[in-house]
């Protein structure tokens, strides 16, 4: 199995993002809070953002991990050299069809 | 300051994220070469974030907003012509050899290339600057805790003193990365590098655009500030006209070629990420997906500092008014500190008498460095501001973990396994790797519990290892692109210039400065008009020298024979083709996009 870090990552920021967003609303219109950051709800608008890049991060992610255990399932010979694929650690595959593997020989 | 429970929610999600990531990864660390090199199976993306993410430490984001602060746009110099170039070159052109002579670190490739002395050398200065750097930026996080009181009421409530604050951070960090690397190697020092990237953007955009809404947008930030700080290149011809005081000169060979060339093509902490990808064409393009962020960069870290300076400076007020027949007087006192201070940035003080430390001239030396951390306290409030704090803890980790990934590979490959143990099992040099990594942050946490006592010691030993840096391109340039290069010739080099570079420092000394530490401890021949014009000078003497001398030795010593050359020089490999691709797709055509970019955002802020 591999980790795709856009899942860890994902999950954190929609995490994150959330609390901010949370924390936002219940403090919405708090002028002596917001004071600092010119008036802006800051938390909630960053919130709101870093809730979106994490649940974009997420899809991606699980689409990623689809793509390579349907990749694996197939007991496909192509190497994991697409530069689209997800970090795949070494436990799963290591021949690495690197190209210009042997120097100089072409 | 004062933290609530939001705030610490944030800093406890990212610590357990980044321990999750180690420990998700720890059963895919079956050999060395998962654990050292990831398994050389990373897509470009993550390696490309990766590298610049591990360049991305304390020096970095407080450096940067300091200089911003200190010297303005000119600043962003230092990734216009110290890092863009280099970086392009380091990708078209050198990782062919690095990726393709399979070496598994930077000295490794010394010795494919050249001989054994000349991959001790390397090895062994190496080992010792990355572990003294990991112990900088440990000591430099913190410092900066201490001088936030981020955890003073933590410790209050808790009933414990606050000496053992400095400590306690020192512990907290190198607990969280000793564990995080134990467990999973390079890969989880790469997966934890992107995500501290990441960190920082959200940590710091919207400080940057709450800062310039403050101050009335781009125009109003022209406004408050000296006219020369907005302007990259004005006045960059003669040393006189620019804030940094260099010239055209010294900047474009000394920080251009050889400083930047120097870290960005030769320093394992960054070639790193880039030989753990999954194929030659991932590996090129990974330094080239690296100055992308690079070129923004700029605008996240630098202009904090503008905005720093270009604020007001408090001053204590008085308001009075009467309410119902009372006189009231609001007095708002500010610490003398502050008030000498300029903008948000504070004067320094001396810790042993109280006073405000003031320059030749008499006026007061200001803490540049405190430039960012104000900013995030000035502008965020409870929650963001615990988002921001934990970036600013994220930059300093990957900063460290870069450090201990190189320190435990290049121990373990090239001082262990090459000098210590040959011939032992992939598995006990597993187990090696996983030990030096423990060790490694014991003598970080060695070198930053130094730099308390022995400030001026620290400050020696940096100024050696820059002594050590500045030649190595030279050794590189003449290694991958003349085959004639001999062993013996690179390593005379690359004494001779370490030793041009002592003596250049020897020998000269800035303007209103003392022998001593500024150099002229030899004799003063030749005065420059600051620091970094001495710096970047000596840069080039350094690199000059090398060449020459490796040039001249290798003439008059025995090369090795072609066959054994093929795939480390230049003349004897095939390059790499990538015309199966579509053009676009090629590394070579993002390399063209990329100098376009940074020229046109040089251009534009000329």
């Amino acid at each position: 199995m591999s980790l795709d870090l856009r899942l860890p990552m994902g999950l954190m920021f929609t995490l994150t993002g959330t609390i901010l967003t949370a924390f936002g609303l219940a403090t919405r219109r708090n002028e002596v809070l917001y004071a600092k950051s010119v008036g802006i709800d800051i938390n909630l608008w960053w919130g709101a953002v870093l809730l979106v890049f994490g649940i974009t991060m997420l899809v991606l992610g699980r689409r990623g991990q689809m793509r390579s255990q349907r990749e694996e399932e197939q007991g496909s010979a192509t190497p994991a050299s697409k530069d689209r694929s997800p970090g795949t650690p070494a436990g799963v595959r290591d021949q690495g069809s690197e190209e210009g593997k042997r120097p100089g020989v072409h | 300051m004062q933290l609530t429970s939001v705030d610490w929610l944030i800093m406890l999600l990212y610590f357990f994220f980044v321990l999750g990531i180690g420990f998700a990864l720890k059963r895919f660390m079956k050999t060395s070469k998962d654990f050292f090199q990831a398994g050389r199976a990373l897509p470009a993306w993550i390696c490309g974030l990766a590298f610049i993410s591990a360049n991305l430490g304390a020096q970095e984001v407080i450096g940067m907003g300091a200089s911003g602060a200190k010297y303005g746009l000119e600043t962003a110099h230092f990734y216009g012509i110290g890092a863009i170039p280099a970086m392009i070159f380091v990708g078209i052109f050198m990782m062919p050899f690095y990726y393709g002579s399979k070496a598994r670190s930077v000295p490794e490739f010394l010795r494919l290339r050249f001989d054994e002395k000349t991959r001790a050398l390397n090895a062994c200065s190496f080992a010792v600057m990355t572990v003294f750097s990991s112990g900088i930026s440990m000591y430099a996080m913190a410092r900066l805790i201490q001088a936030l009181h981020v955890f003073d009421a933590l410790f209050n409530s808790l009933g414990w003193s606050k000496d053992w604050i400095f400590t306690f951070a020192i512990l907290l960090s190198a607990v969280i990365v000793l564990l995080y690397i134990f467990l999973g190697g390079l890969t989880s020092a790469i997966y934890n590098e992107v995500l501290q990237f990441f960190l920082i953007v959200a940590g710091f955009f919207p400080l940057v655009l709450l800062g310039l809404k403050n101050i009335g947008g781009w125009s109003g930030l022209k406004a408050a500030v000296p006219a020369a700080y907005m302007h990259e290149w004005r006045g960059v011809l003669h040393a006189g006209t620019n804030p940094m005081g260099v010239d055209i000169i010294g900047l474009g060979m000394g920080l251009g070629f050889v400083l930047g060339a120097g870290y960005w093509c030769t320093d394992f902490l960054v070639i790193q990420t880039a030989m753990a990808s999954q194929n030659m064409e991932a590996a090129r393009r990974v330094p080239l997906i690296a100055a992308v962020p690079k070129m923004v960069f700029p605008f996240l870290v630098i202009v904090p500092g503008l905005i720093a300076i270009a604020l007001p400076t408090p001053h204590t007020t008085e308001f009075v008014h009467t309410e119902n027949g009372t006189i009231y007087h609001e007095i708002n006192v500010v610490p003398q500190q502050v008030e000498e201070g300029h903008g948000l940035i504070p004067a320094k003080v001396d810790p042993l008498t109280g006073k405000v430390m003031l320059d030749a001239s008499g006026h007061p030396i200001l803490d540049y460095d405190l430039a960012t951390p104000n900013m995030l306290l000035h502008y965020f409030p409870t929650g963001i501001l615990g988002l921001g704090l934990t970036a600013l803890l994220a930059s300093f980790m990957s900063g460290m973990a870069g450090n201990v990934t190189a320190f435990n590979t290049v121990f373990t490959y090239d001082l262990y396994q090459s000098y210590i143990h040959k011939g032992a099992s992939d598995k006990h040099y597993l187990a090696v790797g996983r030990w030096a990594t423990v060790g490694g942050i014991l003598l970080s946490i060695g070198a930053a519990y130094a730099a308390i006592n022995f400030n001026n010691i620290m400050d020696t030993l940096q100024l050696v290892f820059s002594f050590v840096n500045a030649p190595l391109f030279a050794t590189f340039l003449l290694g991958m692109f003349w085959k004639r290069t001999t062993g013996h010739g690179a390593f005379a080099g690359l004494i001779a210039g370490t030793a041009a570079a002592m003596l250049h420092h020897g020998l000269t000394l800035p303007l209103e400065a003392h022998p001593g530490i500024h150099g002229g401890w030899i004799a003063v021949l030749h005065h420059y008009p600051s620091d970094m014009a001495q710096n970047f000078y000596g840069a080039i003497v350094a690199f000059s020298a090398n060449f020459i001398v490796a040039v001249v030795v290798s003439l008059f010593t025995k090369p090795r024979p072609d066959e054994e050359l093929v795939g480390l020089v230049r003349s004897l490999t095939k390059m790499p083709s990538h015309a199966h691709l579509k053009w676009w797709k090629r590394p070579e055509a993002l390399a063209v996009a990329i100098l376009l970019a940074a020229i046109a955002i040089n251009i534009f802020f000329a």
